[in-house]
C-alpha cells in the first residue's frame, strides 16, 4: 500500500510486519520516531504478542536484546551515534554468541564534540563488531531492509544493523511502499533459532574459549559472513518476486559499464550524486555510481567487477579515519587491489555537512580532470582550521577547540557569558 | 540441536574434569567412640540405642541396648549413669538423660511384653552361675544367648541380689526387678533358689559343669569398733535394707542415727524416714567429700533428712550417742578436735560398708584373695581355671551397672575359653571428645526433667521417688543425643561439599566420597556435627 | 496417648537435612536426587563459597520453578570456574553474556518467555540472573537498577565476597573497610580498605521498592533456602544478596568458609533479613554473638590489624559498625540483649 510517511515510521511498520517478539528501546536521536512508532503500535495492538521494552541504556537495550534472542524471541531495537558506542560491548557480544538481532541504526555523527546529525561514523565504527551491516539508500529500502534483515539475520544467525541516514531518510517525509501482512508472512517464515535457552534441552551459551579454540570460532564468524555473502543476492532476488521490488543486494551499480570515472557511496547521498552523474552524463562525462548495500560483509568481488573497467575511482564517504582517512575506502582500496586506477577518498558530509550537488560538480569535474587530491575533505572551511591551529601554534592555553571555531564561525549558540 | 562451536556447551559437561586430582588430603568416613559408651561400667552401646530411639523405633532401640545389658528398667531406675557425667551434650547445655530413655525404654518393653531374643543354637556345654544378682543373672543373659545351658544357684529365696537387698523399693519397684529378672529365666536359664554354693569344685563336679562363674556380691555389713553399752540398739545397713524385704519390718524407733556417708547411708536414711522416723546421718567429712552421689543427697535433703557433718560416733548407748567433732586438715582429711556433744538416738544403723563371704572358694587351689575380694584376670578367670568371678567379689567399683558389665565379660571369655578360644575384644576406636564436634548444629534443647513425686508422699511412702518419662518427653530427649563420633546422617556433608563430591546413598547407608571430584577443601569435615570424618593425607 | 507433635528434632534445622523430618521438610539440598544445577567437575578453588552458594541458590530456585528455569550469569569466577570451553558445570538452561549486563539479559530471557508462553510456545519458565558483587555493585548496577525499577520478573541473586577474586583480588564496592585486597594495600594510618565507601547494594534494592529483598549466607543453608523459594513465590523484581567466603581472596583456610560465613552473621557484620516492598520484614537472629575479632583474626586479609601492634581503634570501629548493624536490623533477640 503507498503510503506518504515519514522514513521512521516506514521502518516502524517494516518492523511491525515482521512480528517482532520483544523490542528494546532507549531515545537517543535520530532514531526515537522508529521505537516512539512501535510502542505505539505494541500498545494499540496493532502488532501483538510483543514485549516493549524501555530500557535504561543502549547497553542495557542490547542486553536484553541479547536475553531475549537467546531465549529464541524475534528481537528488535534501534539506536544510533552515542548510543552504539555505549552498548558496543554488547554488540560484538550478540555477534559473538551468533545471535540474530535486528537493530536499526539511524546514522549520526559521534561526539566530541556531541553532535546530532548524520554521518556514518557510529555503524562503521562497529565495522569490526561481527555484525551484517547493510545501508539504505531511500526510505523504500529502508523498510524493505529490515524485513530482509530479518530474514538475513536468521538463516545465518548473526546480527543485522540495517543503517539509514539520520534525519535525512528518518524525518524524511516520503512515498513509500508498505507491504501486506501476508507478503512479509510468506517471505519470513516464524524465527527457529539456531540455539536457544530452552529447560527442555538445556545448554550452556557463552562459555569461555582459550587459545585452543578462539581463532577457530573467530574464522567461523568470518564464514558466516561470506555466507551471507551468497545470500544477500538470493534473498534479493526472492524479495523481488514477492515484493516485485528491487531492494537490498550487495552493490547497486549505476551507469557503471562505459565509466571512467566511478564514485562510491553508501546511503542516501547515493540520491545526489546520481542526479550530479545524471547531469554530467548529459555533459558528455563518462562517470557512474557504485551504491554499496551491504558494508559487512564487504563484497570485494562485487565492487572489483563494478571498478575493473574505470580509470578512476572516488569514494565519497560520511566517515572519517582519524590519522589515515577514509573508513569505506580502505575497503574499496582492497577490492581495486592489482587494477592500476586512480583512487581518491573523499570525507563529506560529516556531523551533517550538507552535501552539495554545486559542490558534488566541482569535485568530480576535479576529479576528470586529474587534479584531485587523494585525501580531499569536502567543503572544509580552511579559514577556521588554520586560525585554530595557529592558535593552538601560539597559546598555551588555546581553550576548546569546537567552542573556538564557533566563534571563528559567527555561530553564537555556544557563546559563553 | 546443533550447538555453535565451543561457545555453547552440552549440559553438565564438567563431569569429564577430574578435580580429585588436585587434593592433597581427603575426607574419610570414620566411626569415633562416643564418651558414655566408652564409659558406660555395662559396655552398652547408648549413641546406637539412641538412634533407634530418635526416631520412635523403641522396639529396636531396646533390642539395641539389651545385646549388651538386659536389663534397661532397671539400670534406668538404679544406675548411676556415669555415662551422664561425660555426655558431651552437658557442655552445650544439660547432658543427654540417657538414663531417662533407658528406662522409658524398659518400661515400654515390660508394658508391651517384649521377650529377649533366645539363642539360635545349642553349644551342649554346662555352665554354672552361682549368685542372681546383677552379675550373675548378666552373665546368665549372656552365656544363654551364646547358646550355651545356664543354671544359677542363689543362697537366698529371691532373684536379685543386692538389688533387692541393698536397694529400697522407692528406688526400684520390686514387680519391675521381678519382671526383668523373669525375663532372663524365661530364656532357659535354670534356677536354683535357697541353694547355698559352700564348696565350688564339689559343686562343679556334681553338676558336670565346664566352667563358672561367680558373683556372690558382699552381704556382710562392716562393723566399727565404737564403745557401746548393751542396751544400744546398733544394726549394720545391709541387714536393715534386706530385712525391709521380709514380713516383719526391723524396729528402729524415732530417732535413727546412720553412720556413713556413702550411697547405702542414704538410702537407710531415707528408707527410715519412710517408716516415720527421724533419721540423721552422721559423716566425719564435708559434703563435697562424701562418696554418695549428689543427687541422691539432695533428694535425701528434699525430704527432710537431716546431716551431721564432720563428726564421728565415739560412744554408743541406749538412747544416746557421744560425737566428736571433727575438722578437716590441709590435706583434707578429718581430724579429731577433742571436742565432744551427746545427741538423742534410739538406734544406729551403721552404713560403713560390705565385706564378701568367700567360704565357697576354700580350698580351691589357685586363688588368689586380697583385701577380701578373688583376684581376677582380665578375662575375668580366678587363679583357677574354669573359675570366673565378678561384680562385688572382685576388685572394683560396687555398683549395679559394673556387676552387670562384669557379667558380660565374663559370659564372652567363659564362651572363648569353652572353645579353647581366647575373646580378644574389638580395639576400642578414637574417643569423639567434645573438640571433635562441631555444637553449631545442634538446637538449643535443654535436658528433660523427669516428674519427681511429691516430696510430701515421698516422705512416708515407699512409691517410687522418680517418675518415668512419657512417650514424648523420652523421643525430645532421645533426640538430645550429639551422636558423637557416629554418623546420624544429618546430610551434612552431602550438602556442603562445594563439588558434590559426596554421594548419598540413601538412608541408613550413610555416604561416600567420590574422590574423582573432591578437591579435599575439608569443609566436610569442619561441618560434620558429630565428627564423623577425618582428614587423611593423601600419598603424593 | 494422645497425638503430640514433636517439635525438636536432634538438630534443629541447622542441618542441612534431618532423617526424622517428613520428606517435605526436608531441604533440598539433602534430596538425593538435588539438581547439582552446578555439576561436579567445575574449576572454583578448594572451599569456594561462590560454588557453594551458587548450587544452594539455583537448586533451591529449581526447585521452586519445577525444573523449569533458565539462568543469566554475570562474568566473574562463577562464570569463568562453571564454563571453559569444552565443558559446562551447568545443568540448567544457562547463559553468559558481558560483566555488566545480567540483570539486562535476564530481562530479556523474562521477556522472551512472556511472549513465548502467551504465545503457547513455551511453559512457565523462570529466570534469575546471578553475578559476584562486582558484576552487581559496580559494573552492573545500571542494569540491575533498571531491572529493579521496571519490576522485570527476574530473581537476581548477588553472591558477595567482597571483591573481584577472578582478577586477582582487587577492591569492589563491596569490599569491607579495613580489607586488604590488590587495591587496598595495608599501608598508612587506616591499613587496608577505606571506611565510609562502598555500597550496601540489598539497601538499594529496598529503595526500589520491588517486591522482595533478602540476604543470606553460605552458613544458613535453610533460611538461605526458604528465601530463594519465598522469591521464586512472587512476581517481579527479587533480590538476594549472600555471602560467600573466599578462601583465596580473604585469606583463609578453605575448611572454614562455611564458619566464616557463620561468624560474619553472628558478629553482626552481615545483617541476615529479608525485606518485602522496601521494608524490612524478618531477620535472621544471631545465635551465639561474638566479638568482630572472632571473625576477622581468621583472615589473612586482616592480618594487620592483629600484627605487633594490634589496630585496636580500626577493630573497634568494625565493631561499632557490626552494633549498628545490630541495632537497625534488630539481629538480637530481647532477651540475648
Amino acid at each position: 500500500m503507498l503510503k506518504q510517511t515519514e522514513g521512521s515510521h516506514a521502518v516502524a511498520e517494516a518492523v511491525g510486519l515482521c512480528r517482532p517478539e520483544v523490542i528494546c528501546a532507549y531515545p537517543i536521536s535520530p532514531q526515537t520516531h522508529i521505537v516512539e512508532g512501535l510502542g505505539e503500535m505494541v500498545k494499540s495492538g496493532e502488532v501483538t504478542d510483543c514485549e516493549f521494552i524501555n530500557v535504561e541504556s543502549e547497553f542495557a537495550a542490547m542486553s536484553v536484546a541479547i536475553g531475549s534472542s537467546a531465549t529464541g524471541a524475534r528481537t528488535y531495537t534501534a539506536t544510533a551515534s552515542q548510543g552504539i558506542l555505549f552498548m558496543c560491548e554488547a554488540v560484538y557480544n550478540a555477534s559473538g554468541l551468533g545471535l540474530p538481532i535486528v537493530m536499526t541504526v539511524a546514522n549520526r555523527a559521534i561526539g566530541a564534540p556531541i553532535n546530532i546529525w548524520n554521518d556514518h561514523t557510529d555503524a562503521l565504527s562497529q565495522r569490526d563488531s561481527g555484525w551484517i551491516q547493510l545501508f539504505a539508500e531511500t526510505n523504500q529500502e529502508a523498510l524493505d531492509l529490515h524485513i530482509l534483515a530479518f530474514k538475513l539475520a536468521e538463516e545465518v544467525s548473526l546480527p543485522v544493523m540495517v543503517c539509514m541516514d539520520g534525519f535525512i531518510l528518518t524525518h524524511a517525509y516520503e512515498r513509500v511502499d508498505v507491504p501486506t501482512q501476508e507478503q512479509v508472512d510468506a517471505f519470513l517464515p516464524p524465527y527457529e533459532p539456531r540455539q536457544a535457552l530452552d529447560p527442555t534441552d538445556p545448554v550452556s551459551i557463552g562459555a569461555m574459549v582459550g587459545p585452543e579454540a578462539f581463532s577457530e570460532v573467530r574464522y567461523l564468524a568470518h564464514a558466516k559472513q561470506m555466507q551471507a555473502l551468497e545470500l544477500i543476492p538470493k534473498l534479493a532476488a526472492q524479495f523481488k518476486t514477492i515484493f516485485g521490488r528491487d531492494s537490498g543486494g550487495l552493490t547497486h551499480s549505476y551507469l557503471t559499464d562505459d565509466a571512467e570515472t566511478i564514485v562510491v557511496a553508501m546511503g542516501s547521498i547515493l540520491g545526489t550524486i546520481k542526479d550530479v552523474v545524471d547531469e554530467m552524463r548529459q555533459a558528455g562525462e563518462k562517470i557512474g555510481v557504485l551504491g554499496i548495500s551491504s558494508y559487512r560483509p564487504f563484497p570485494l568481488d562485487n565492487v572489483r567487477a563494478a571498478l575493473q573497467n574505470a580509470k578512476r575511482v572516488v569514494v565519497l564517504e560520511k566517515s572519517l579515519a582519524v590519522g589515515i582517512g577514509g573508513v569505506v575506502s580502505t575497503d574499496v582500496r582492497m577490492a581495486m587491489s592489482g587494477l592500476q586506477l586512480e583512487g581518491h577518498t573523499v570525507v563529506a558530509g560529516l556531523g551533517g555537512r550538507a552535501i552539495t550537488m554545486k559542490s558534488l560538480h566541482a569535485l568530480f569535474a576535479k576529479a576528470i580532470r586529474g587534479e584531485l587530491e587523494r585525501l580531499t575533505f569536502l567543503d572544509l572551511d580552511w579559514d577556521v582550521v588554520n586560525k585554530q591551529l595557529e592558535r593552538e601554534r601560539t597559546t598555551r592555553r588555546s581553550g576548546p577547540a569546537a567552542e573556538s571555531m564557533l566563534r571563528d564561525v559567527g555561530v553564537v549558540a555556544a557563546r559563553i557569558g | 540441536m546443533e550447538k555453535p562451536f565451543a561457545i555453547t556447551l552440552d549440559p553438565g559437561s564438567s563431569l569429564a574434569n577430574h578435580t580429585g586430582s588436585w587434593r592433597t588430603s581427603r575426607p574419610v568416613y570414620i566411626d569415633r567412640l562416643p564418651p558414655c559408651n566408652k564409659q558406660c561400667p555395662a559396655g552398652e552401646d547408648i549413641q546406637g540405642w539412641l538412634f533407634h530411639a530418635e526416631s520412635g523405633d523403641y522396639e529396636s532401640a531396646w533390642r539395641h541396648l539389651t545385646r549388651d545389658n538386659p536389663f534397661p528398667a532397671i539400670m534406668g531406675r538404679v544406675c548411676y549413669h556415669s555415662c551422664e557425667g561425660v555426655c558431651n551434650r552437658g557442655q552445650i547445655d544439660a547432658p543427654v538423660g540417657i538414663n531417662s530413655v533407658e528406662r522409658f525404654l524398659g518400661d515400654e518393653a515390660l508394658k508391651l511384653g517384649w521377650k529377649l531374643t533366645p539363642p539360635s543354637s545349642e553349644s551342649g556345654k554346662n555352665v554354672l552361675v552361682v549368685g542372681a544378682g546383677p552379675s550373675g543373672m548378666s552373665a546368665a543373659y549372656h552365656l544363654r544367648r551364646l547358646g550355651h545351658s545356664v543354671t544359677v544357684f542363689e543362697a537366698g529365696p529371691m532373684l536379685g541380689g543386692m538389688m533387692r537387698f541393698g536397694i529400697p523399693k522407692y528406688r526400684l519397684p520390686r514387680d519391675v526387678l521381678e519382671a526383668e529378672m523373669q525375663r532372663v529365666v524365661d530364656l532357659g536359664v535354670k534356677v536354683n533358689l535357697n541353694t547355698k554354693v559352700d564348696n565350688i569344685l564339689n559343686t562343679m563336679q556334681d553338676g558336670k559343669f565346664d566352667a563358672a562363674f561367680l558373683a556372690v556380691g558382699a552381704h556382710i555389713g562392716k562393723r566399727a569398733r565404737i564403745p557401746a553399752g548393751d542396751a544400744a540398739k546398733i544394726v549394720d545397713a545391709i541387714s536393715l535394707l534386706r530385712s525391709m524385704e521380709g514380713e516383719e519390718k526391723p524396729m528402729l524407733g524415732r530417732r535413727v542415727v546412720v553412720y556413713g556417708g556413702g550411697n547405702t547411708a542414704i538410702d537407710v536414711a531415707r528408707t527410715a524416714k519412710r517408716m516415720g522416723a527421724e533419721p540423721l546421718i552422721v559423716y566425719r567429712r564435708t559434703r563435697d567429700k562424701m562418696p554418695a552421689h549428689d543427687f541422691e543427697m539432695e533428694e535425701a535433703i528434699q525430704e527432710g533428712i537431716m546431716v551431721k557433718w564432720l563428726s564421728t560416733i565415739t560412744q554408743a548407748e541406749e538412747s544416746s550417742l557421744t560425737i566428736e567433732k571433727m575438722a578437716l586438715d590441709d590435706k583434707g582429711f578429718p581430724q579429731p578436735t577433742g571436742e565432744f556433744e551427746t545427741i538423742e538416738a534410739d538406734s544406729l544403723v551403721l552404713a560403713l560398708g560390705q565385706d564378701v563371704d568367700l567360704g565357697l572358694l576354700d580350698g580351691v587351689p589357685g586363688l588368689e584373695v586380697t583385701d577380701g575380694v578373688v583376684k581376677v584376670a582380665p578375662n575375668m578367670m580366678t587363679g583357677h581355671p574354669g573359675i570366673f568371678a565378678g561384680g562385688d567379689m572382685v576388685p572394683a567399683e560396687r555398683n549395679v551397672t559394673v556387676g552387670i558389665g562384669h557379667g558380660k565379660q565374663a559370659a564372652r571369655h567363659i564362651d572363648a575359653w569353652l572353645r579353647g578360644e581366647e575373646h580378644v575384644p574389638a580395639p576400642q576406636h578414637e574417643v569423639a571428645n567434645f573438640e571433635k564436634l562441631n555444637p553449631w548444629y545442634y538446637a538449643d534443647a535443654p535436658k528433660t526433667v523427669r516428674p519427681m513425686l511429691d516430696i510430701i508422699r515421698r516422705q512416708s511412702t515407699f512409691d517410687e521417688v522418680q517418675g518415668g518419662l512419657d512417650e514424648s518427653t523420652a523421643l525430645f530427649e532421645a533426640r538430645r543425643c550429639l551422636s558423637c563420633g557416629n554418623c546420624f546422617e544429618c546430610d551434612n556433608c552431602y550438602g556442603v561439599c562445594p563439588d558434590n563430591a559426596v554421594i548419598k546413598l540413601g538412608p541408613g547407608k550413610r555416604f561416600e566420597f567420590n574422590y574423582d571430584y573432591c578437591k579435599g577443601c575439608g569443609m566436610c569435615v569442619a561441618e560434620c556435627p558429630c565428627g564423623a570424618i577425618k582428614m587423611e593425607a593423601e600419598e603424593i | 496417648m494422645s497425638f503430640q507433635p514433636v517439635h525438636f528434632y536432634q538438630t534443629g534445622t541447622f542441618t542441612v537435612g534431618n532423617r526424622l523430618l517428613e520428606p517435605s521438610e526436608r531441604s533440598v539440598q539433602a534430596n538425593i536426587q538435588r539438581t547439582n544445577s552446578l555439576n561436579s567437575g567445575h574449576r572454583a578453588c578448594q572451599g569456594c563459597g561462590e560454588a557453594l552458594g551458587a548450587r544452594y541458590a539455583i537448586d533451591a530456585a529449581m526447585n521452586a520453578a519445577r525444573g523449569r528455569l533458565i539462568a543469566a550469569n554475570a562474568t566473574g569466577c562463577l562464570e569463568v570456574f562453571s564454563t571453559p570451553y569444552p565443558e559446562t558445570s551447568w545443568q540448567i538452561p544457562w547463559i553468559h553474556s558481558l560483566f555488566g549486563n545480567t540483570a539486562a539479559v535476564a530481562t530479556g530471557i523474562a521477556a522472551a518467555i512472556k511472549v513465548k508462553k502467551h504465545k503457547g510456545e513455551m511453559g512457565d519458565v523462570r529466570v534469575v540472573a546471578q553475578g559476584g558483587d562486582g558484576g552487581t555493585t559496580d559494573i552492573g548496577f545500571g542494569c540491575l537498577s533498571g531491572m529493579f525499577e521496571r519490576n522485570d520478573d527476574v530473581l537476581y541473586i548477588c553472591y558477595d565476597n567482597g571483591g573481584y577474586m577472578n582478577t586477582g583480588v582487587q577492591r569492589s564496592s563491596a569490599t569491607p573497610p579495613a580489607a586488604r585486597t590488590a587495591t587496598t594495600m595495608p599501608v598508612g594510618p587506616e591499613p587496608g580498605n577505606q571506611f565510609g565507601q562502598g555500597k550496601f547494594v540489598p539497601a538499594i534494592a529496598m529503595a526500589h521498592e520491588i517486591p522482595y529483598v533478602a540476604t543470606a549466607t553460605v552458613a544458613d543453608l535453610r533460611d538461605l533456602e526458604y528465601k530463594v523459594t519465598k522469591a521464586m513465590g512472587i512476581r517481579g523484581a527479587r533480590y538476594i544478596h549472600i555471602l560467600v567466603p573466599c578462601p583465596l581472596g580473604w585469606g583463609a583456610a578453605s575448611e572454614d568458609t562455611i564458619l566464616l560465613a557463620r561468624l560474619a552473621k553472628e558478629t553482626g557484620i552481615f545483617p541476615v533479613f529479608e525485606a518485602e516492598n522496601g521494608e524490612v520484614t524478618g531477620t535472621l537472629k544471631i545465635r551465639r554473638k561474638q566479638p568482630v575479632e572472632a571473625y576477622l583474626q581468621r583472615q589473612k586479609r586482616y592480618a594487620h590489624l592483629f600484627g605487633k601492634k594490634p589496630a585496636v581503634e580500626t577493630i573497634a570501629r568494625l565493631q561499632a559498625a557490626a552494633d549498628k548493624n545490630i541495632r537497625k536490623y534488630g539481629l538480637l533477640d530481647q532477651e540475648a540483649n
